[in-house]
């Protein structure tokens, strides 16, 4: 197999007295599709945070395409742009329409000209079929639409891998399809995602691994398969049976 | 104007004789403690520990003196070291001073709640865009802090121009200086001057503290800003 694009070795992390993380590693190769999963508290958000870097970790280094991007001397500003991120609460520019949300990073970031960045970012809007809703403000947006467009402004800088913080969890029910096709489309094209999620059925569509994280630390880590069929830890096993009550699976929601 | 003059008459002396320098003074003031008040602002919320201090001990101080105190050191302090410049010109400059400098006070305050009550989140998603610290303010913060600021800027503009009239003080011609003349030389209808003047004033203010502070209340609501 080829070097892998990320790497992660033994990231710690606290806030004030609460340990978060304590030595969690893994590696990530092209075309590889991580669910991270496990009970909120877990350090799932923190983990994708130390990775870009937004929180730096107190222990331990990352690795992107071999370069330790945790080394303090490095343009952390060039590596994020490597690096895209989605979040919970989408948390798109309220005073640009959505072109210009997914417009911004080419201009400012990778300096493209305003109208080739526009082109670009009106193409990428088509992928996650949003480009009817181009010229209108977040607020205008649906929660389905707002991430949506959110997904696009992460993939217009064309990243190595992108980070997706619980990208549905404050979703109304009905939107959640939605958004979690668009994932699905990304990820069959070859993008290499991080994807923090509870959403076994996307999960059981297209993970390569999952990992399970409890108490800052990979309790259990492989295939779906693996998951669904024979988890090794009790605690796996009750928290994919609460998942299964609590949320139901939205599989029948993905094509 | 001997015999007692008409109303349009009133109005029209008191705002050819007064309205230059009030809106001078206005926009003087509201302009260079914008700039200042901005500064103050960007230091307070992200600057080092000594300029945080210097800022808030900035707030604290102009907050608390009298304008009319700030016009009077200024004016009779700045000839002393200024003798060189026409007498006129440096007492409007000291009253545009006296404005500016409590003005940033003031709007120091508002730039910073404005600034404040840009979520987190936009400066978190711009960083992990890849956009520098200094980027991230300039295309996503600022933008939305300004908006944000508009309606109690817009207050702001209201209290300078009506604060312009201590300018009176010291005996610059603004719409105040204008009408007490008028008062002065009809002593009959001194309080009427006084009520054309505050007519004046108050349209000078309420229109446009209405335009930008509600109609902008409402644009911000539609866009979901501050602190959404």
């Amino acid at each position: 197999m080829d070097k892998p694009i990320l790497q992660v070795v033994d990231i710690w992390k606290s806030y004030e007295d609460l340990q978060v993380l304590k030595g969690v590693s893994f590696e990530l190769r092209e075309g590889e599709v991580k669910v991270l999963f496990g009970p909120s508290g877990s350090g799932k958000s923190t983990l994708l945070r130390c990775i870009n870097m937004l929180n730096p970790p107190d222990k331990g280094e990352v690795f992107l395409r071999g370069e330790n991007i945790t080394d303090p001397n490095v343009n952390i500003n060039a590596i994020r742009a490597k690096i895209g991120m989605v979040f919970q609460h989408f948390n798109l520019f309220a005073h640009l329409k959505a072109i210009d949300n997914v417009s911004i990073g080419l201009r400012r970031v990778k300096g493209f000209p305003k109208e080739e960045a526009r082109a670009k970012a009106l193409e990428v809007l088509q992928s996650v079929k949003m480009e009817d809703w181009a010229d209108h403000y977040p607020a205008e947006l649906s929660g389905g639409q707002q991430q949506r467009v959110g997904i696009a402004r992460a993939l217009a800088m064309d990243p190595d891998v992108i980070l997706f913080d619980e990208p549905t969890s404050a979703l109304d029910p009905e939107l959640i399809g939605e958004v979690l096709q668009v994932m699905l489309d990304i990820a069959k094209a070859g993008k290499t995602m991080i994807v923090v999620t509870h959403e076994m059925g996307f999960a059981k569509a297209v993970a390569s691994e999952m990992i399970f994280l409890g108490d800052g630390v990979i309790i259990e880590s492989g295939t779906p398969e693996h998951f669904f069929v024979s988890p090794k830890s009790e605690r796996v096993k009750n928290f994919l049976n609460q998942l299964d009550v609590l949320y139901g699976s939205h599989e029948k929601l993905l094509k | 104007m001997s015999d007692i003059p008409t109303l349009s008459e009133i109005i029209y002396y008191i705002l050819r004789r007064g309205l230059y320098h009030t809106l001078l003074l206005t926009a003087l003031g509201l302009l260079i403690g914008f700039i200042l008040g901005i500064s103050l602002a960007i230091m307070r919320v992200y600057g080092a520990k000594e300029l945080m201090w210097f800022s808030s001990g900035y707030e604290k101080l102009f907050r608390g003196i009298p304008l009319i105190v700030l016009i009077y050191i200024f004016a009779f302090g700045l000839p002393d070291i200024l003798w060189y410049i026409d007498p006129l010109e440096l007492r409007l400059g000291s009253v545009v001073l006296a404005l500016s400098l409590r003005s940033a006070a003031y709007q120091s305050q508002i730039f910073r709640g404005a600034i404040l009550s840009v979520a987190p989140g936009q400066m978190e998603a711009a960083r992990a865009l890849g956009m520098k610290g200094s980027q991230a303010f300039r295309h996503v913060v600022m933008p939305q802090a300004l908006r944000l600021a508009i309606p109690s800027w817009s207050n702001e503009y209201a209290v300078v121009i009506k604060d312009s009239s201590f300018a009176s003080a010291i005996g610059i011609v603004e719409l105040t200086q204008a009408a007490y003349f008028v008062s002065v030389s009809f002593r009959e209808i001194w309080a009427l001057s006084y009520l054309i003047l505050a007519v004046i004033y108050f349209l000078f203010t309420y229109p446009i503290t209405r335009i930008f502070g509600e109609r902008q209340s409402k644009k911000l609501k539609k866009l979901g800003m501050g602190g959404g």
